[in-house]
Parts: structure tokens; C-alpha cells; sequence
């Protein structure tokens, strides 16, 4: 087809200009530049419309006074500039101060889960690389955490941490015997651990299954070769298996810290609306401000204090490699 | 790789601790099901007084689930052809043209993976209600204004792996087809398509799984009669009581369709994955 019409426009254009054949192939050429971009159109159109502008709006209801009165016709919300932005950074202020736990709650959990995710889901990669017997059926098993929807493998958990008819607390409790008194898990201090036990049972599967796809991608004669000059297990792992798997762990880290962080699904089944305190994600925490408090302005100002931050994170840690392999190439030279 | 001595035995412990880690609460989401509702308001049992298949009878009556499941099929299933056919359609150009923007596309696509859903929540919801008023089109409360939603949340990892697909198939195809005669779209659907479909089936699988287990945007965007599983699970607990039995056994039936597909198709999946991570 393309040749086609390539062929039909140059004739028309072929007898004005004889002497560049050059010319004729730029129609071509201009096609070929405009499939991609038709290509792309359907996936940039959908982007805009449910991201980039809505996005866009988030960040100009930031600097607005979108409090419940204006809820039916927030046209009407008064400009209010920065002072949303003034309002939750102060931390000598109830809002501010609230968010600014929010956000270490949520750091900390962030690196606790994807750490532990991790480490696990490497762990059960490497054991896993030898065939044995049953390794199959294991890894289905290992995986399906991460089949499961959210809400049902949640809510499960949830019953598994009631305190009185829950699993957890008969197993630590009644058969174990580890403590006296039956631990509440989803209301006060402990509600940190449930959280973080929930999180890292959802996503260490997705570690391992990444992981485990970077290992079929290490040449088996690298360990033959290691194995020849006396290189012990250690010694594979850390000169071969890790650094092979840098190209992976680079994405997976990352993807895994943003989902971690933004993570509204597994804190909202398990707490509902109102997450305890030690257990209060910045994604829950800005839910609760706008949907229950009604002041969307001050919510749309959390939300977009958030993404600059996560926006910040990002770049230094896609940038940070190549910065450094540059200036240690400047120091060889 | 070569063992030591007693990499077997760690093997062992640590595998079947993860074993055990993995397994409780699929164990419990599966006994409990079949507990008569007196054994999961008591003390925990590990195993059920009398079996009983009540719950999987009583879920469908005390709340719509029936009319939530088929809500939630049609969103996932319509969000999942949309989402795979637009991303096809994007990894193509990304992967087999050399364009002025496509490094700024692959990074901008990949960059609303970090957007905090809640941002966009309202605003979304406010341009829906819009929509909505200039147009007729109702988005909100609809199902249609979730499938629009849905099929983005997938979209920027669907391209990912399929650009990696797409990537590993090699160029002499679509120059043998393009010297046939074939236009982009026709190699697409003739060579590229046939030839990266474990990696399409891939994506489909992960485009329906992400579009089923969605709870705020489901929270937020649907009403009464467009209301989906996520959301529906929630009506089994009253003021007074939670009939925990019957939430266990409405979670295994909502999960067992997206974890028999998984499974099933696990092996495309961990390829398609190895395609895109690896580059």
C-alpha cells in the first residue's frame, strides 16, 4: 500500500521536477514520520484526557479555596494562591504536622516493604534457579499472591488479624503462647506491622517473578567458568547472579517503591476510611482530608506536594547511575 | 550453578517457610468458606466443625454479587481489548520507528506510573460529571467512564513489555513482509502480532487483573447499578455483625477467575516480562 501510494504521488510530482529524484521520495518520507505518531495518538489521547489534564486541574484546584460550600459549583471557589500550600507545611499547625507524620509513616513503610519484598523474592530466585523437584508447582504457589485481586486477599487478612477470632492472634496467642494479652492489629501501634506483613505478602511474588526472569537471562557458563576457578556459592552470587541482575533490579526497585508508596488499596480494606494513626499512608491521609473532611483545595495541595516528591525521587534515582559512571569515567581518564 | 553441601537444606527451610507465609491466608480464605457461621465468630479453628457449602449459597443474596460480578466482567473485559489493542498499536511505532519524541512518549507513559492516583481522582471525577452535562455522555456512575479509567492505569506497563516483545522479534520479518507489498499495519497484524502473542496474552492478563482489583476510583466512580466486586465485597459486614464466612467464600469465588487465568498463563507472562525488563 505504501508503495502504492508513494509510486501515485511522485508521478503526479515526477514530470514538474525530472531532475531531482531526491524529491520523490519525500512524500514517503512524511508518511513514514506521521504512522508513528498516528500509532501513538489513540494511547496519548487517553493519557491526556484521564492523567495529564485531570492532573493539570488537580494542580489549579490546589489554589483554590475548595471547601464543602463549594462543592456543587467549585467554579465559585475563590483564588486563593498558595495559601493551601502555606497551610500544610507549616508544621506548628495541625495540618501540617498530621502530614508530615503521614509522610514518615509512609517512608518508612515504603523502604520496610520494598526492602523486605525484595529480599525475599531474591532469595526465593536464587533457591529456586536449580531445578529440584516440586519447583514448579512452587513457583505457581509463590506467585499466586500476586494473581490474587487486592480487595479479596486484604480482606482476607483482615480476618486473619481480628484479635479474637483471628488466626494470627490464636498462632501467637493460644498456641504459641508469646504473649499474654490478645494484641489488637488493626487499631493502634501494632497496626504498622499488619500493614507492612500485608504489603510484603502482596508484592515480594512480583519481586520473585521479575527476579526470577532476570535469571533465565544469566549465561549458565559464567557459573561453569566461576565454578572452574574455585568460586564458591558466595562468590557466584556476588560477582555473577547480582550483578547480572542489576538491569532488572533497577526497574524493579523503583516500580516497587511508587506502587508501595502511592498504595491506597491495601491500607483502605484493611482500616477502612480512617487508617490508625501509625499506620496512616499519605494516600489514605489526603482520601480522609478531602472525601471526609470536604476540602478539596487543601487535598489537591497534598497531592501535588506528593507527586513533586515522588517526581524528585525519580530523577535522582534514574540520573544518579549515569552521573556516576560519568565522573568515574572522568576520574580513570 | 554449582551446590554446596548444604544449599539443599536451606532450600528446604526457607522454601517452606515462604510456603507457609504464601499459603495461610489462601488456607484460610478456602476452610473458612466452608465454615457454618458459628465457628468464625468463636475462637479460630483451623478446620471447620461441619462442612457446610451455605456461604457459597447465602453470598448471593445478601448483597447483588451477581449483578457486581457482571459488572466487574464487563469493565475488566472491555477495559482489557481496549487497553491491549491501543497498546499494540504504541509499542509498534516505539519499538520499529525512529521518531522526533519518542524517547519524551516512553518516558512521559512510564512517568504517570508515579502519579498518585488521589490527584487525579476528583479532577477525573469532576471532568466526567462535565462530559457528562455538555454531552450526554454519562461517564460517571457509568461503566463506561471506569473502562475509560482502567484501561490507562494498564496502559503504560502494557506498552513497556510489549515494546520488549516487539523489540526481540527481528527486523528481516517485517522487511521480507514490507518487501511483499504489506503497509505498517498489515505487518503488525501479520507478522509482528502472530509471532509476539504470548507476549500480547501477557499484557491481557495483567490489563484484566489490574482493571478487577481496583478499589478507589471503584469507590468513588460507580453508583448503585454500576457498582463492581471491590465494592460490593464490603456489604457483608453489618453495624452488628461481619458473616465472615461468607466474605471468605465471596473473595474465593471473585478470585479464582483472575488466578486460574494467571496460572494458566503464567509462563507467557514471565517471558513477556523477561522481554521488557531485560534490555
Amino acid at each position: 500500500m505504501a508503495q502504492l501510494t508513494t509510486t501515485a504521488t511522485s508521478g503526479v510530482r515526477g514530470p514538474r521536477r525530472p531532475d531531482t529524484p531526491a524529491r520523490a521520495g519525500r512524500p514517503r518520507s512524511r508518511r513514514r514520520t506521521l504512522t508513528p505518531y498516528l500509532m501513538l495518538l489513540p494511547a496519548l489521547l487517553l493519557e491526556l484526557l484521564v492523567h495529564l489534564v485531570p492532573m493539570l486541574g488537580g494542580v489549579w484546584m490546589s489554589l483554590l479555596g475548595l471547601t464543602q460550600f463549594f462543592i456543587r459549583n467549585w467554579t465559585a471557589a475563590p483564588f486563593v494562591g498558595l495559601r493551601n500550600y502555606r497551610l500544610v507545611v507549616n508544621v506548628n499547625n495541625a495540618a501540617g504536622a498530621d502530614l508530615l507524620h503521614s509522610f514518615a509513616v509512609t517512608l518508612a513503610f515504603t523502604v520496610a516493604s520494598v526492602g523486605l519484598a525484595w529480599l525475599l523474592g531474591v532469595t526465593a530466585a536464587v533457591l529456586t534457579q536449580n531445578r529440584f523437584r516440586g519447583r514448579g508447582l512452587l513457583r505457581t504457589l509463590f506467585l499466586t499472591p500476586y494473581a490474587l485481586p487486592t480487595y479479596a486477599a486484604v480482606i482476607t487478612w483482615s480476618f486473619l488479624l481480628q484479635r479474637d477470632a483471628g488466626m494470627v492472634n490464636h498462632v501467637l496467642v493460644d498456641q504459641l503462647g508469646l504473649a499474654q494479652d490478645r494484641p489488637f492489629w488493626l487499631i493502634g501501634n501494632n497496626s504498622f506491622v499488619a500493614l507492612l506483613v500485608v504489603s510484603v505478602w502482596r508484592t515480594w511474588p512480583f519481586a520473585f517473578l521479575c527476579l526470577t526472569a532476570g535469571l533465565q537471562n544469566v549465561p549458565q557458563e559464567l557459573y561453569e567458568a566461576a565454578a572452574m576457578d574455585g568460586g564458591g556459592f558466595w562468590r557466584q552470587l556476588r560477582h555473577i547472579t547480582l550483578p547480572m541482575l542489576r538491569p532488572v533490579n533497577q526497574v524493579l526497585v523503583l516500580v516497587l517503591f511508587l506502587w508501595t508508596f502511592n498504595d491506597f488499596n491495601t491500607p483502605f480494606v484493611l482500616f477502612g476510611r480512617a487508617a490508625p494513626r501509625a499506620a496512616d499512608l499519605i494516600s489514605i491521609h489526603i482520601y480522609q482530608s478531602s472525601f471526609v473532611t470536604w476540602n478539596f483545595g487543601l487535598g489537591s495541595a497534598m497531592s501535588v506536594l506528593l507527586l513533586l516528591f515522588l517526581l524528585v525521587v525519580t530523577a535522582v534515582y534514574l540520573a544518579a547511575p549515569s552521573y556516576w559512571a560519568r565522573s568515574r569515567r572522568r576520574s580513570d581518564a | 550453578m554449582r551446590e554446596p553441601a548444604w544449599l539443599p537444606w536451606v532450600r528446604r527451610v526457607v522454601l517452606s517457610l515462604l510456603a507457609v507465609f504464601t499459603l495461610a491466608p489462601i488456607y484460610v480464605m478456602i476452610t473458612s468458606a466452608l465454615k457454618p457461621l458459628r465457628d468464625v465468630q468463636g475462637p479460630f479453628r483451623w478446620w471447620p466443625s461441619t462442612f457446610t457449602v451455605r456461604p457459597f449459597v447465602d453470598i448471593w443474596h445478601t448483597v447483588p454479587l451477581g449483578r457486581y460480578f457482571v459488572n466487574s466482567v464487563i469493565v475488566s473485559g472491555a477495559a482489557t481489548i481496549c487497553s491491549v489493542t491501543v497498546a499494540i498499536f504504541a509499542a509498534y511505532a516505539v519499538s520499529r520507528y525512529r521518531f522526533p519524541g519518542r524517547r519524551l512518549f516512553s518516558v512521559a507513559v512510564l512517568s504517570t506510573q508515579m502519579f498518585p492516583g488521589i490527584l487525579f481522582l476528583l479532577p477525573l471525577f469532576l471532568i466526567f460529571v462535565n462530559v457528562g452535562n455538555l454531552t450526554g455522555l454519562e461517564l460517571y456512575g457509568s461503566r463506561t467512564g471506569l473502562v475509560i479509567t482502567y484501561l490507562t492505569f494498564s496502559l503504560p506497563f502494557s506498552i513497556w513489555m510489549l515494546v520488549g516483545y516487539f523489540d526481540g522479534i527481528p527486523r528481516g520479518l517485517d522487511e521480507s513482509a514490507q518487501v511483499d507489498g504489506a503497509g505498517p499495519v498489515r505487518t503488525l497484524f501479520r507478522v509482528i502480532l502472530p509471532t509476539a502473542l504470548p507476549g500480547v496474552i501477557a499484557v491481557a492478563v495483567y490489563a484484566f487483573m489490574t482493571a478487577w482489583g481496583e478499589v478507589l476510583f471503584a469507590s468513588v466512580m460507580t453508583d448503585d447499578t454500576s457498582r463492581t466486586l471491590p465494592i460490593g465485597l464490603q456489604g457483608y459486614s453489618t453495624e452488628h455483625d461481619v458473616y465472615w464466612n461468607q466474605v471468605m467464600a465471596a473473595s474465593l469465588v471473585v478470585s479464582v477467575p483472575v488466578v486460574a487465568g494467571f496460572l494458566a498463563l503464567q509462563r507467557h507472562f514471565v517471558s513477556g516480562l523477561t522481554a521488557g525488563a531485560v534490555k
